[in-house]
């Protein structure tokens, strides 16, 4: 099939694009700021979906996992190697704020994964406040203040390859056994347990997973905006993760892409929209400012989504491209 | 010869109710095993006992000889316990294989950290798993609809989809809760076909739960009769048709149900 060898070409060009991009500055500042921020909410917004969506369950704490891994990573770069501004170094501190982040994740997953639906909310809103309060506590790191002198580190090729590991692992995970158990314990998990399905390691392992991408997404963030604070990580945050997924779709890859391209751009485009002035009849209006509407916009989408697309653009359905090819042999046998 | 599932002496409360008291069934491995009685009699808590959905408040559930009483639901299904419900519980959302590959998941083995990278064991597990589900689907007669959703299938074959997802686990012994329920008296001819094909092919126990007389005397080797959850029978098919303490509490009563 074509397009089996389409889709790694694609990467490999996408990548040569993002590297002549960061090199030649073919875009301005501002262009490549919010391409960054797409690639890291579309990080955001697939692991999220790994347990909000393929797995069923609320969770409100993906905040608190990319504050861990945010924190971890400037830890290592700013406080630890200060010096040190190479590649390697960035890669590593991106990988150990994802492993900070998993670990974290897998004590809060074996905490609570007898828990479901909200009560596994409330469990991850108390998470999500403790790292925030935590973070504020510990001086080392700055307090409330935050931690400053990050180096500007997250270029576009690095998020483009982190994007590009992300999509491919979640991928990997939910087409393999782990995948659907996790599926399977989301349609019902008494006969997933009765199929023999061990979910309490489907869960935790996929949660770990969810938490370890999450914690990626921090660390890109730190090293974007070059400015972390506790209240970075608060429950806006996770909000804003959550709205991507349900508007995006849940249970699929490719509505996590979708998801995080339309929010990021929509929100990017109400900051800047501006009505007005200007006058209707008598009546002089305006300039109105819509940025500071935003947050009243965006979730009056979800609630208008909720009502007439309650499983998001794409639920649960999945681009063909995005199957691994033993799935789609299948799949083209039958029709 | 020893019983492959013994239930001795359980007895399960819920608060002050008595689901079960002192019920004790052997099953003989090869052989077919009906559990009937009124409604309300505990047959599917008896069922959610073996299958470690409830723990017995008291008595001991041996199967293969071990206690696996209070053991986890799926450590016991892994132990070669397969079953169906009542109302079917499939993955509505997923598909026909991936039901059933769900449940033969169970005999892949390579770790959990390789799936993320697509190692090529999982890739040569994975492939091999869909070929050998598949197969069984095709012997089942649920190849065409390898990928339509569960939910999407007629309701019969959504039963037959429930015992085939049972079969994927390879199990020792297969509770069925009343397959029958819902089928016209055509049907039920078909489906009693039907089981005795998975007896025989797959190697299985069985144990029946189920309402219809005719299917249950033409099926079984040995039946067990339940009332208020203590064991009011055990015996043949010809045994339990002339005992009369059966006759008084179940069949005298509704034995014109069809």
């Amino acid at each position: 099939m074509t397009c089996r060898w389409a889709l790694p070409v694609l990467v490999v060009i996408g990548f040569i694009f993002t590297v002549i991009i960061e090199k030649y500055q073919l875009f301005n500042g501002y262009t490549v700021f919010v391409l960054v921020t797409i690639g890291i909410n579309i990080i955001l917004c697939a692991s999220l979906n790994l347990v909000n969506g393929y797995m069923g369950e609320f969770s409100v704490g993906h905040a608190g996992f990319m504050g861990l891994g945010a924190y971890a990573a400037s830890i290592l770069t700013v406080k630890i190697f200060p010096n040190v501004d190479t590649p390697v170094l960035f890669f590593c501190a991106v990988i150990a704020g994802g492993l900070v982040a998993a670990f974290i994740g897998f004590l809060l997953a074996i905490l609570s994964f007898k828990t479901r639906g909200d009560y596994l909310a409330i469990i991850t809103l108390a998470f999500l406040m403790i790292v925030k309060s935590s973070l504020e506590n510990i001086h080392y790191v700055g307090g409330p203040r935050g931690l400053l002198g990050i180096h500007h580190l997250t270029t576009l090729p690095w998020t483009f390859f982190w994007v590009v590991v992300t999509l491919w692992v979640i991928r990997n995970l939910i087409y393999s056994k782990i995948g659907r158990a996790i599926i399977a314990i989301r349609e019902d998990e008494i006969a997933a347990n009765a199929m023999g399905v061990r979910t309490r390691e489907a869960k935790i392992f996929a949660f770990a997973t969810s938490s370890f991408f999450g914690g990626i997404a921090g660390a890109l963030y730190a090293h974007q905006i070059q400015f972390i604070n506790p209240s970075s990580f608060d429950i806006l945050k996770s909000t804003e993760i959550l709205v991507m997924v349900y508007l995006g779709g849940v249970g699929s890859l490719g509505g996590s892409i979708l998801g995080a391209v339309v929010f990021t751009l929509l929100y990017r485009f109400l900051e800047q929209l501006t009505i007005g002035p200007g006058q209707l009849g008598s009546w002089h209006f305006g300039p109105w400012q819509l940025g500071t509407w935003r947050m009243v916009i965006m979730p009056l989408i979800l609630v208008l989504l909720m009502l007439f697309r309650p499983r998001g653009i794409m639920g649960l359905r999945e681009f063909a491209w995005f199957l691994p090819s033993r799935e789609l042999l299948t799949r083209r046998k039958k029709e | 010869m020893s019983a492959l599932l013994e239930i001795k002496a359980v007895t399960k409360r819920f608060g002050g109710l008595c689901a079960i008291s002192d019920c004790s069934l052997a099953v003989q491995p090869g052989s077919t095993h009906g559990i009937i009685g009124p409604n309300g009699a505990g047959k599917t808590t008896l069922f959610n006992l073996i299958t470690g959905i409830y723990k017995p408040t008291e008595g001991e559930i041996l199967f293969k000889g071990a206690s696996i009483a209070g053991d986890r639901p799926n450590h016991i299904a892994l132990k070669g316990i397969g079953r169906t419900f009542q109302n079917i519980r499939l993955c509505k959302e997923l598909t026909v294989l991936d039901n059933v590959r769900s449940a033969y998941d169970t005999q892949l083995h390579y770790s959990p950290l390789s799936a993320l990278f697509q190692l090529p064991r999982v890739v040569r597990d994975e492939k091999q798993s869909i070929a050998t589900c598949l197969e069984l689907l095709k012997s089942f007669g649920l190849e065409e609809f390898a990928n339509h959703r569960a939910s999407d299938l007629a309701y019969g074959f959504q039963r037959r989809l429930e015992i085939a997802r049972a079969i994927a686990l390879k199990p020792d012994i297969l509770l069925l809760d009343e397959p029958a329920a819902g089928l016209n008296s055509g049907e039920t001819v078909k489906l009693m076909e039907f089981l005795r094909w998975v007896k025989e092919n797959f190697k299985v126990t069985i144990v029946l739960i189920e309402h219809h007389m005719k299917m249950v005397m033409g099926l079984c080797d040995r039946i067990t009769v339940l009332d208020f959850g203590a064991t009011i029978a055990d015996g043949t098919p010809a045994e339990i048709h002339s005992n009369q303490r059966v006759i008084d509490a179940y069949l005298g009563g509704d034995s014109d149900d069809e």
